[in-house]
């Protein structure tokens, strides 16, 4: 053990800022992190122990216990439980005889649930040692089991047919399907890799790529929609010793999967936009940083990169220009949903726990290893290729005036065709719900949890910066789904465990306010709760970072869209329910202890 | 007319909030004028002689004891404030209240590094105890609370200030530098 620690040390240079490589290796050889590793690291990289371990502790996918030599990770989010996740989940613990938490006593397999894993489209689904597995059913479920059982190998496990598009490639080999329904700039055939960087590059000067990305008006397009070109134009101004170009590919919101998407069919598109991205800002190295999620992305995107290393489309003086080198590495992360936003993003790129950092300053100024940084979106560097090629006008004819070109939607729930849509900014939810095949529909979650939950009335809305934005979440519910129960609930509870607990209000209020909303749920709320709600979720604003800021909007716009699923609920009679049960309260200490409850006496 | 009656009460709590009230300095001279107190562990009354206007809850509730008291304050005063973090969140206690009770328990008093004398393992289970709930509640989910003072403590001022505005009906002065949550 100590030889390989002290030999994946070196590996990653002895540098501290490698934490998370470190472990992730040490994750995946010895299925866990044990005491002697955490202590043996601390030491080669002269970090104190505590430092180690919370980072471990930080993340989902690390873990200071065996984890079982298959570790099963079962999506949780509503749509999973939509299309059946409750049978698999039994399947599983009955086959097993253990429960979800815990290990079979052989130590063979684990089970766990997961946040959103970015298969919305195709769930119920499960990531076991790696290897994604969609669309489970108890079937399924007795037939992986069995074949666990007999210490089958993962391409054993995985007897399926291969997913759509790429997925069949022998460095992919996944099962996973790109369900690609409608193509635009991006998705689009017509674009030969390389072509920008060869062709355009070479006659254009770092302020004139520049120039081309704010005249299009584009926007991030991870939610936030900060314009690109100014963030560009920011960070090249911005001095420091090294400039550094970050691709936030950690699509942690649940029901987003467009980026898992782009990286399988288009990922030269992205790296040659974080490639011209480096030409702007005048930055050489560039990092993908990548949910763990899509770890089996990993050999097939280590393919791509080295194929573009060969064609000159990255390395040293890049299509013949003096000068322009520019590389891109993998970071992954290891499941945080809070490290999608981007100082948290830097801060695990630098191997410490996942914490939003204070702002200013914005990481254009200080940013990865406190040098000037662009952190943009998968979506935003595909982009940005296109719009060198073509010109920020031609760009400009797609979308709206305010929200430029296209945006690619992941779009899942009660509808026909789920999968990924390529669409221009202003499109309308009415048209969208055709257009997948969505029936009877009761509701549109946009923007994922942190978004905004619609209802009928307000189909007519458009998507953009100025009506309704979106990262590119729309999740449809019918009207046999139970909103609050099933959706309301399972978003509040995904914030509580993805609150990375630094800033009081998001570590407590979503708690507080996931209480009054249970309380609700079994008939014992009052007028007052729903006013509270309301009052109290104002509290978050004072987070530091979006999560936080956002954690109450599912309560939000669900009291906003659909009062009457809360005022039914509500007793409208009485002015305070406790919802406090003593009898019920006291019941447990006074077994431990020995003694007959007797609540009269007091 | 007779003054406003005020009573106070630490349940779950330190009695730091009641040490932040006393931090009032010389103006506890001007609230004795505006104020008359009943129950309150400051005039060492034990039960209520009065009806009362405003209650001032210190702590949340960890056993049955505290929420009778605090049943107690909501039928005798007219309005009710949750004084600090443990009567709005639980606070410190409630730090227990992802561990079950049996644990606790067992941590407390035969497990526990500093258990030394109870060789037999007994169990404080006298009639006459307080019976320990589940886990520690914020006072908000026993009863109805009518205001809230943050922090923790919560600074004198803000207490002042907000005993004050109660009384006299003045609006409630909170510049940002007196509303802490830590």
């Amino acid at each position: 053990m100590e030889n390989t620690v002290k030999q994946l040390v070196e590996k990653y240079g002895n540098d501290r800022s490698r934490l998370m490589d470190i472990l992730i290796d040490i994750q995946e050889t010895t299925g866990y992190i044990n005491s002697e590793a955490i202590e043996e690291i601390a030491q080669l990289l002269a970090m104190s122990r505590i430092d180690v371990e919370q980072t471990i502790t930080f993340y989902h996918f690390f873990s200071t216990k065996p984890k079982g030599k298959y570790a099963v990770y079962l999506n949780t989010s509503p749509v999973a439980y939509m299309f059946g996740r409750e049978a698999v989940k039994e399947t599983f613990e009955k086959e097993l005889g253990i429960k979800f938490g815990d290990v079979t006593k052989d130590g063979l397999v684990g089970l766990y649930d997961t946040p959103c894993i970015g298969m919305n489209d195709q769930e119920p689904a499960a990531i076991i040692n790696h290897k994604i597995f969609t669309r489970l059913t108890p079937y399924r479920v007795r037939e992986i089991v069995k074949l666990m059982k007999e210490g089958k190998n993962m391409d054993e496990l995985r007897n399926e047919s291969y997913g759509d598009g790429k997925n069949h490639l022998p460095s992919l080999r996944s099962m996973v399907s790109s369900n690609i329904r409608r193509k635009g700039m991006i998705l689009s055939d017509d674009y030969q890799s390389g072509t920008v960087i060869r062709d355009f590059l070479p006659k254009m000067s770092p302020e004139s790529v520049i120039a081309e990305i704010k005249h299009s008006h584009i926007r991030g397009r991870g939610g936030a929609g900060f314009p690109t070109g100014l963030k560009w134009e920011f960070c090249r101004r911005a001095k420091g010793s090294k400039h550094y170009v970050v691709c936030n590919a950690d699509e942690g919101e649940p029901g987003t999967f467009k980026d898992r998407v782009i990286l399988t069919e288009k990922p030269e598109l992205v790296f040659e936009g974080m490639a011209l991205a480096g030409y702007a800002i005048g930055g050489d190295e560039g990092i993908l940083y990548l949910r763990y999620e899509y770890r089996y992305l990993n050999n097939y995107l280590l393919e791509v990169l080295q194929n573009m290393r060969d064609n000159n489309l990255l390395g040293k003086n890049i299509s013949g220009i003096e000068g322009f080198d520019f590389d891109i590495r993998i970071q992954f992360g290891a499941g945080s949903y809070v490290c999608g936003e981007e100082t948290a993003l830097l801060e695990s790129l630098e191997g410490k726990r996942g914490e939003p950092r204070d702002k200013p300053p914005f990481p254009v100024e200080k940013g990865y290893l406190g040098q000037p940084t662009i952190v943009n979106n998968v979506e935003t560097f595909a982009t940005a290729v296109r719009i060198v090629q073509n010109g920020g006008e031609w760009f400009t004819q797609f979308g709206t005036e305010d929200s430029t070109g296209t945006k690619i939607l992941s779009i899942s729930g009660d509808c026909m065709f789920p999968g990924v849509y390529e669409v221009n900014w202003g499109f309308n939810v009415e048209d969208m719900l055709n257009m997948v095949g969505a029936y009877e529909v009761q509701a549109v979650q946009v923007g994922g949890p942190s978004g905004t939950l619609i209802g009928p009335e307000e189909f007519h809305r458009t998507l953009g910066y100025s009506d309704l934005s979106t990262g590119g979440s729309m999740i449809i519910f019918n009207k046999q789904r139970n909103l609050l129960r099933d959706v309301v609930v399972n978003f509040m509870e995904f914030f509580i465990d993805e609150s990375c607990g630094s800033c009081s209000t998001c570590r407590n209020m979503t708690q507080v306010l996931n209480n009054k909303l249970k309380k609700i749920l079994v008939g014992k709320g009052v007028p007052k709760d729903l006013i509270d709600l309301k009052s109290w979720s104002k509290n978050l604003i004072a987070s530091r970072c979006g999560l936080g800021q956002t954690a109450a909007n599912p309560i939000i716009s669900s009291l906003k869209n659909f009062p009457h699923l809360y005022s039914a609920l509500i007793q409208k009679d009485k002015q305070f329910d406790e919802g406090f049960d003593m009898e019920k309260a006291i019941q447990a200490s006074c077994t431990y202890v020995g003694r007959v409850p007797n609540l009269n006496h007091h | 007319m007779s003054k406003p009656v005020i009573a106070t009460t630490s349940l779950a709590g330190c009695f730091g909030c009641h040490m932040s009230l006393l931090d009032i300095d010389e103006r506890i001279l001007k609230l004795i004028e505006l104020v008359e107190f009943n129950k309150s562990p400051i005039d060492d009354i034990k039960t209520f002689t009065k009806a009362v206007d405003i209650g001032l809850i210190e702590g949340g509730c960890c056993n049955s004891e505290n929420v009778e008291v605090l049943k107690s304050f909501r039928k005798n005063c007219k309005i009710l404030v949750s004084v600090g973090e443990c009567a709005i969140m639980g606070g410190l206690p409630a730090l227990r209240n992802g561990i079950p009770i049996e644990e606790c328990l067992h941590e407390a008093y035969i497990g526990g590094p500093t258990v030394q004398l109870n060789t037999e393992g007994v169990m404080p289970n006298d009639d006459e105890l307080p019976m320990l709930l589940d886990r520690v509640y914020p006072c908000h989910e026993i009863v109805k609370i009518d205001y809230f003072l943050p922090g923790c403590p919560p600074r004198a001022d803000l207490i002042w200030e907000a005993v004050v505005a109660l009384v006299t009906g003045d609006p409630l002065k909170l510049p940002y530098e007196v509303v802490k949550f830590d």
